[in-house]
Parts: C-alpha cells; sequence; structure tokens
C-alpha cells in the first residue's frame, strides 16, 4: 500500500519538479535533498489530491516536510 | 563619452533558432508566416501569424520550462545564446556588476488567459501558483536575470513594440553611468493567442491577406493591409569598448547612440509625418556624434500598416535624408512586438557586419506616397553595399520612439 502511494508520489514529483522516482525516497526532505520550492508544493498538493483523492489543507502542507510525512497523510487520510 | 560595444547575440524568432539561422533565411528571402489552422480562428477575419521556427520544448529543458510562460522560455533560450557567445561569463565578470534590460510588449498573455480558463472550469483553488511570477510583465528580464546570475539590477522596460529598443537604450545609460559592467538586453514576445489577435483585429491593424500568407506582410507596398503578429525573442550583451578589448571579447559593433522621444499626440496612430520618430533618429544620431550623410542603411520599423509606414518613410526622409538604404525586415519575420527593435538592432548589426542589406520582401509595387517614392528601399534580393554606420527605429503604441545608432567595430 505504501509502495504504491510512495510510487504515484515519485511520479508526481518527477512530473513537476524533474526529481528522477529512484531518489523519491521517504528519508528524503522536499526542501533539503529534493530542490522541491513552497510554490511547487502547492502543485504537489494539487496533483496529490487529483490522484489519491486526498486534499491537503494549507496548514497540513507546512508539516509536510518528507517524502515519508507525505506518504502517511495520505495514508491517513484514504 | 564612453564607449559601448556589443560583444553576444541571441535570438530564437519565425525564421530560426539562433542568429545564424534567422540571418541566412532572411537574407535568402524566407517568410516566416503561416496561416493558423486552428479551429478557433476559423471565424477570425485575420487568420496569419509568424510562429517560431523552433518550440521552446526543443531548447530548454521540461522541467524549466513548466514554470515559464512561453515569453520568459523564449527570453531566455536568446539571452543564454548571446550570454554564451559573448563569453562574459568564462571571462570572470562579477554578478553584481551584470545587469539585465530585457522588454516585452505584452508579457504573460498565455498564462493569464490559460490560467483565467483554469479559474472558469475549475475554481480558484487550481490555478497555478506560479500564475503571477509567468504573467508578470517583468517576467521575461526577471527569467534572464536568473539564468545569467546577474546581480546588478534587473531592469523591463514596457514601451509596447518599442520595448526591445527601449532595453538596448537602456543598457546603454547603465553602462555610461557605470552602473554595471555588462548588460544583457533585449526583447521578447510569445501571445499567440485569440484574445490579442482579436484585439489587434478589432483595431484594423492586421493583415487579412490569408490565402497568401507568405504575401501578406508587405511594408511600404501600394497593397499591404496590416501587420502580421509574430513571436519570438532577441538579445544582445553590451559592454564598455576597454574592458571588452581588455578581456580579449569578439567585438559585433558599437552602440554609438540611442534616441528617444514621445509623439504627444495620439495613444495609438502615429504623428501622420513621423515628426516624433525624426525627432527620435536626429537625436541618437546626435548621441552618437555622427551626422546624417555618415548613415548607410536604416532598419525600418515598417509594420506593414497603411498609416505607419508612410509616417516612418517622411521621418527617415526628413532626418536621415534619401541616400540610405532602408529595408523592412518584417515582411519576413512578423511583427514580434516587444521583441522587434531587440531582432532588428541585430539584424542591424549583421548588417554592417556582412555589408549588405536584406531585402524588404514582397515590395512589389511602392506607395505612391512622396517619402516612399523617395527613399531607397532595398526589394527583391539583399544589396552589397558600404556603410560604417546604420540606424534602427522602433515605434510603439503609446507614442514611444526610439531610434538606435550602430557603427562598425
Amino acid at each position: 500500500m505504501s509502495e504504491d502511494i510512495q510510487a504515484g508520489l515519485a511520479e508526481i514529483l518527477e512530473e513537476v519538479a524533474g526529481v528522477a522516482p529512484a531518489d523519491a525516497t521517504p528519508e528524503k526532505s522536499f526542501t533539503e535533498d529534493l530542490d522541491v520550492d513552497s510554490l511547487s508544493m502547492v502543485e504537489i498538493a494539487t496533483a496529490v489530491e487529483d490522484k489519491f483523492g486526498v486534499a491537503i489543507p494549507d496548514d497540513e502542507l507546512g508539516n509536510i516536510k518528507t517524502v515519508g510525512d507525505a506518504i502517511s497523510f495520505i495514508q491517513k487520510n484514504q | 563619452m564612453t564607449d559601448v560595444v556589443v560583444t553576444g547575440l541571441g535570438a530564437t524568432t519565425p525564421l530560426g533558432g539562433d542568429v545564424a539561422s534567422t540571418w541566412d533565411a532572411l537574407l535568402a528571402g524566407r517568410s516566416g508566416v503561416s496561416r493558423i489552422t486552428d479551429d478557433w480562428a476559423s471565424e477570425f477575419p485575420a487568420k496569419l501569424v509568424a510562429r517560431l521556427a523552433q518550440e521552446p520544448a526543443e531548447q530548454i529543458d521540461r522541467v524549466r520550462a513548466r514554470r515559464l510562460d512561453r515569453s520568459q522560455q523564449v527570453a531566455v533560450i536568446a539571452a543564454e545564446q548571446a550570454w554564451r557567445e559573448s563569453g562574459a561569463a568564462d571571462a570572470g565578470v562579477a554578478p553584481e556588476r551584470v545587469a539585465v534590460v530585457f522588454g516585452t510588449g505584452i508579457g504573460g498573455a498565455l498564462t493569464l488567459l490559460g490560467q483565467d480558463d483554469v479559474l472558469e472550469a475549475k475554481g480558484p483553488k487550481r490555478v497555478s501558483p506560479f500564475t503571477i511570477p509567468m504573467l508578470m510583465p517583468n517576467g521575461p528580464a526577471a527569467a534572464v536575470g536568473l539564468a545569467v546570475g546577474a546581480r546588478g539590477g534587473v531592469h523591463a522596460p514596457v514601451s509596447a513594440c518599442a520595448s526591445g529598443a527601449e532595453a538596448i537604450r537602456w543598457g546603454l545609460d547603465l553602462l555610461r553611468f557605470d552602473r554595471a559592467d555588462v548588460v544583457l538586453v533585449g526583447g521578447a514576445e510569445a501571445c499567440v493567442h485569440p484574445l490579442p489577435m482579436a484585439g489587434f483585429a478589432a483595431m484594423r491593424a492586421m493583415s487579412t491577406r490569408n490565402d497568401e500568407p507568405e504575401r501578406a506582410s508587405r511594408p511600404f507596398d501600394k497593397a499591404r493591409d496590416g501587420f502580421v503578429l509574430g513571436e519570438g525573442a532577441a538579445a544582445l550583451v553590451l559592454e564598455r569598448a576597454d574592458s571588452a578589448r581588455a578581456r580579449g571579447a569578439q567585438v559585433h559593433a558599437r552602440l554609438a547612440g540611442a534616441g528617444a522621444t514621445a509623439d504627444g499626440y495620439d495613444l495609438v496612430a502615429p504623428h501622420p509625418e513621423g515628426e516624433g520618430a525624426g525627432r527620435a533618429i536626429s537625436a541618437a544620431l546626435r548621441d552618437a556624434g555622427l551626422s546624417a550623410t555618415e548613415v548607410g542603411h536604416v532598419n525600418a520599423h515598417a509594420t506593414s500598416t497603411p498609416v505607419g509606414d508612410t509616417a516612418e518613410a517622411a521621418a527617415i526622409r526628413d532626418s536621415v535624408g534619401e541616400h540610405v538604404l532602408v529595408t523592412a525586415t518584417k515582411s519576413q519575420t512578423g511583427h514580434l512586438l516587444g521583441a522587434a527593435g531587440a531582432l532588428e538592432s541585430v539584424f542591424t548589426i549583421l548588417a554592417l557586419r556582412d555589408q549588405v542589406v536584406p531585402a524588404t520582401a514582397n515590395l512589389d509595387d511602392p506607395d505612391d506616397d512622396a517619402a516612399v517614392q523617395a527613399l531607397d528601399i532595398v526589394r527583391r534580393e539583399p544589396r552589397k553595399a558600404s556603410f560604417t554606420a546604420a540606424v534602427n527605429d522602433s515605434f510603439g503604441f503609446g507614442g514611444h520612439n526610439i531610434a538606435l545608432v550602430f557603427t562598425s567595430a
């Protein structure tokens, strides 16, 4: 289950920010490791809603620092 | 007066994806104009456009491109070409001494209109977070500044179809005032979309010669009926002659002077005798310390509108004289609006370098207007000539007039 989410998230990261799918692993920080800026995070949140049917409220978006955080949030709210 | 030179050129245009292919196509007499086949154009009175010869996607990384409006993409492509060619980066110029001046006429219209469609269809939450940075008129300048790491100031003149030329004038001033050591200047435009097309058509400013796309843009010709909208960008690297020489840079030409005036006449229509345009040319010549008789070539703004071309012919005749070889390259490139002045400056510089004046395409039957008749407008084929000074004119809605004087390196 979390593998499917990780793969889906990796697709989004590749499309929006050019992150190689192999780099989209749970421990990676969006800003520190993957060079994803705050505006791209907004795009990623929209794409997550489309792909997984999970809306990420703005106040939650700030708490999602790593790929793992995003996977957990999607899992919990799916 | 500080001597300023051009050390790099770049362009992506309806004739080619770089300067060399564009110049070759221009001299070969090729046209960049085609008929729009998209469904939306079926009811449009003017269906012609000069699209880029090479799509930006072929020249710019996908992820980088998706957060740049098309006008910013072409700006970055042209600017990076000019920057690379100048060798300024390799010469170790301090980023704090590099400035950018890049103009646009319309700005990020494709983003504005595209995101408005998203808003209407899907609501505000679906509008891209990049909407504002992609539509802002300083977007091309900002994207270029980021691309080359310029930290000495990034500026965006907006004066409709004079924007690209105005950027060059600002660049000259920045160097003269020692605000920077290297200035990357130019113009960009990409607004082929139903709304701008409809707006220009409503002004009756566009050619409706829909069945003969390549013959539609015909500056100074009796049968001209309007301009053809083009897209693209052009860029130049400017620096002071002494520092360019010190680092062994190649020098394409000197930017000897510039003049700027306003018509003070009408928001859209040019002064019928080209009074403001002529004053801009005279001011540029004074600035360059040249007499009119020393000018051998004028690259005219001439867009192929009935009123504009005759007004400019009068301005050229009255301010420079009947001896100059005039050309109107929009006959092949279409009208790149805010990029036009930069692209035509590139053409003016190459004409000086190669000692050849490109032909004005489609000038089969010159207008009966006395000034058009008086001028030596090069047509049918390029003309070899010997000259050391050339002028590029640019005018914009709003009554903006810019003239630039280039001289041989």
